[in-house]
């Protein structure tokens, strides 16, 4: 028999802590829409799309209001376009990026994912098409996101591409110049890219995945920030153990929501990716957990053993709450999505460099990071391999999404609205790396033991 | 299908008479019923069965909200799986 303050415990976390389910995402494989004519693959991609995924909306909102918790975004994701267009005889993958946006607009759902390659260990020339078609389908599509994995524990970093990339950042900053480099928000590049990930951007539909699947997203920063309150000055013991026990709860949500969300759509039930994500509202931060946990400011000295700590202990946490978790798994720390990361950056105590060190202890990596502008190529793609590298070192999965705000300095504000925020600019450093990045070729799969 | 239904609001006479009057109409049985007044407030947690309701229970929810409103208090109705996927291992 339940009793009544759990309820109202319930009632409460999802009033005023921010407790939702961040997103239900369904995964498409697009590789039956395979045609040497792109006119037909298109209309294949957009069919299959729109028919697969024809109710998720409806049985998404279905589901939010019989359970009383919000589910905040509907998306899908799709098989990589650089393999599910690797047959059509065109120069450009931009009219797929269409496709895939008149097909979400159809659905009613804010964002797709899998504009996609992986090119870990080398370029297919379809992937060399893809990637340069990145910057436009940025500029001319909303709601499709695009994502690039260049380097793995297993095959190593592919230089090529994360020279490559360096420009195709840039260009898609510019050809998004009057957004303020929007188009950069949309785009992901990564090392040991998961293929389950229902997070955009870089959600896509893996090859080892089956034909349709659900995975879900939990969110709970607010939750974890307010159970952290109750144990002021206790032992790490006691906070990780606290984390731990919210984490379950959180994520026990996420299993029921994506259990109920398989069942109705007669979809396979995939994961529950158990991630701490923040967004922009107040009390929905993950640097105000970091900072509760005796932090001045998040980014100070003791910012990374913090972030070890709750990253791990979410995980624990959640492992035990779900039957299947995968995806990203871990909490993010997007700067402009996070109010007390944004504060952190403007007072200048949150810095790239700490950054950086905090993705070698967290889920993903650089993430929604804003940069000067005249920042060149090369030093973007340079800060690209400084985190494919500790992705590839780590056995774990790195990210950058970066953006270069056409026209502004370090002291102006990017704003992006909505669930993006707005994120200050960051300086870099101005020494060159630009003969590093123009060596190309691979950086060698690392060893797997004679770990220090 | 098992439902949780918590009305808050400022204590006042009809409030059990009017929550059940809605529950009724929609053919909705009422297993359980606690109830407190703290410091002038009122709190209600029930617990009820949908199975002989004819309306979705997507719309059954939407409208005891809608009630709830009308009679100026926090009316919820939740399904009961996920207090259990909370609270219970």
């Amino acid at each position: 028999m339940l009793n009544q303050s759990d309820v109202l415990y319930t009632q409460e976390m999802i009033d005023k802590r921010h407790l939702d389910i961040r997103t239900i995402t369904m995964g498409i494989n697009l590789l039956d829409c395979m045609d040497t004519d792109p006119e037909r693959c298109c209309r294949k991609i957009y069919e299959k799309v729109t028919r697969c995924a024809k109710d998720l909306v409806k049985t998404g909102e279905d589901i939010e209001r019989e359970f009383g918790i919000p589910i905040v975004n509907k998306r899908v994701s799709v098989t990589p376009i650089a393999l599910a267009a690797s047959a059509c005889k065109t120069d450009s993958y931009v009219p797929m990026a269409q496709t895939l946006d008149a097909a979400a607009k159809t659905l009613g759902i804010n964002f797709i994912g899998g504009f996609s390659a992986l090119v870990q260990k080398g370029c297919t020339p379809s992937d060399w098409k893809l990637i340069r078609s990145i910057p436009e389908a940025m500029a001319c599509t909303e709601r499709v996101c695009a994502s690039v994995n260049v380097g793995s524990t297993k095959a190593g970093i592919n230089m090529d591409a994360v020279a490559e990339m360096g420009r195709i950042v840039r260009q898609t900053a510019e050809l998004t110049r009057n957004d303020q480099g929007l188009g950069c928000a949309k785009l992901v590049v990564f090392a040991n890219a998961v293929e389950d990930n229902p997070f955009m951007a870089g959600a896509f539909h893996g090859v080892g995945e089956a034909d349709c699947v659900i995975n879900v997203g939990v969110s709970g920063p607010g939750v974890v920030y307010h159970a952290l309150q109750s144990v002021k000055g206790a032992s790490f013991d006691v906070v990780a153990e606290t984390v731990k026990r919210t984490a379950f709860q959180v994520t026990r949500m996420g299993q029921i929501v994506g259990q109920e969300a398989s069942a109705r759509l007669g979809v396979p039930f995939g994961i529950v990716d158990l991630s701490l994500a923040p967004t922009p509202a107040t009390g929905d931060s993950v640097a105000r957990i970091l900072e509760e946990m005796g932090l001045e400011v998040c980014g100070t000295h003791g910012t990374t053993a913090a972030l070890a700590l709750l990253n791990d202990a979410v995980k624990k946490g959640g492992v035990m709450a779900s039957n299947h978790v995968g995806g990203l798994s871990g909490a993010f720390i997007p700067v402009s999505e996070d109010e007390g990361m944004i504060a952190a950056a403007e007072s200048g105590t949150l810095t790239l460099a700490k950054l950086e060190a905090m993705t070698c202890v967290c889920s993903v990596g650089l993430d929604m990071i804003a940069v000067p502008g005249d920042t060149p190529a090369e030093t973007i793609s340079a800060i690209i391999a400084d985190e494919a590298a500790i992705g590839m070192i780590n056995s774990k999965t790195t990210a950058v999404r970066i953006i270069p705000a056409p026209g502004m300095q370090v002291g102006d504000r990017v704003e992006m609205g909505g669930l993006l925020g707005s994120a200050p600019v960051m300086p870099v450093h101005r020494e060159s790396s630009a003969l590093f990045v123009a060596r190309g070729g691979r950086i060698p799969a690392p060893i797997q033991s004679l770990k220090n | 299908m098992k439902a949780i239904v918590t009305v808050v609001g400022k204590d006042r006479v009809g409030i059990i008479a009017g929550v059940c009057n809605a529950l009724a109409e929609q053919n909705i049985n009422v297993l359980d019923i606690r109830q407190t007044v703290m410091q002038g407030y009122f709190t209600m947690m029930m617990i009820v069965d949908t199975a002989a309701a004819e309306l979705p229970l997507a719309e059954l929810c939407a409208r005891m909200e809608e009630k709830g409103k009308d009679m100026g208090l926090s009316i919820r109705m939740q399904r009961e799986d996920i207090f259990d996927a909370m609270h219970r291992i």
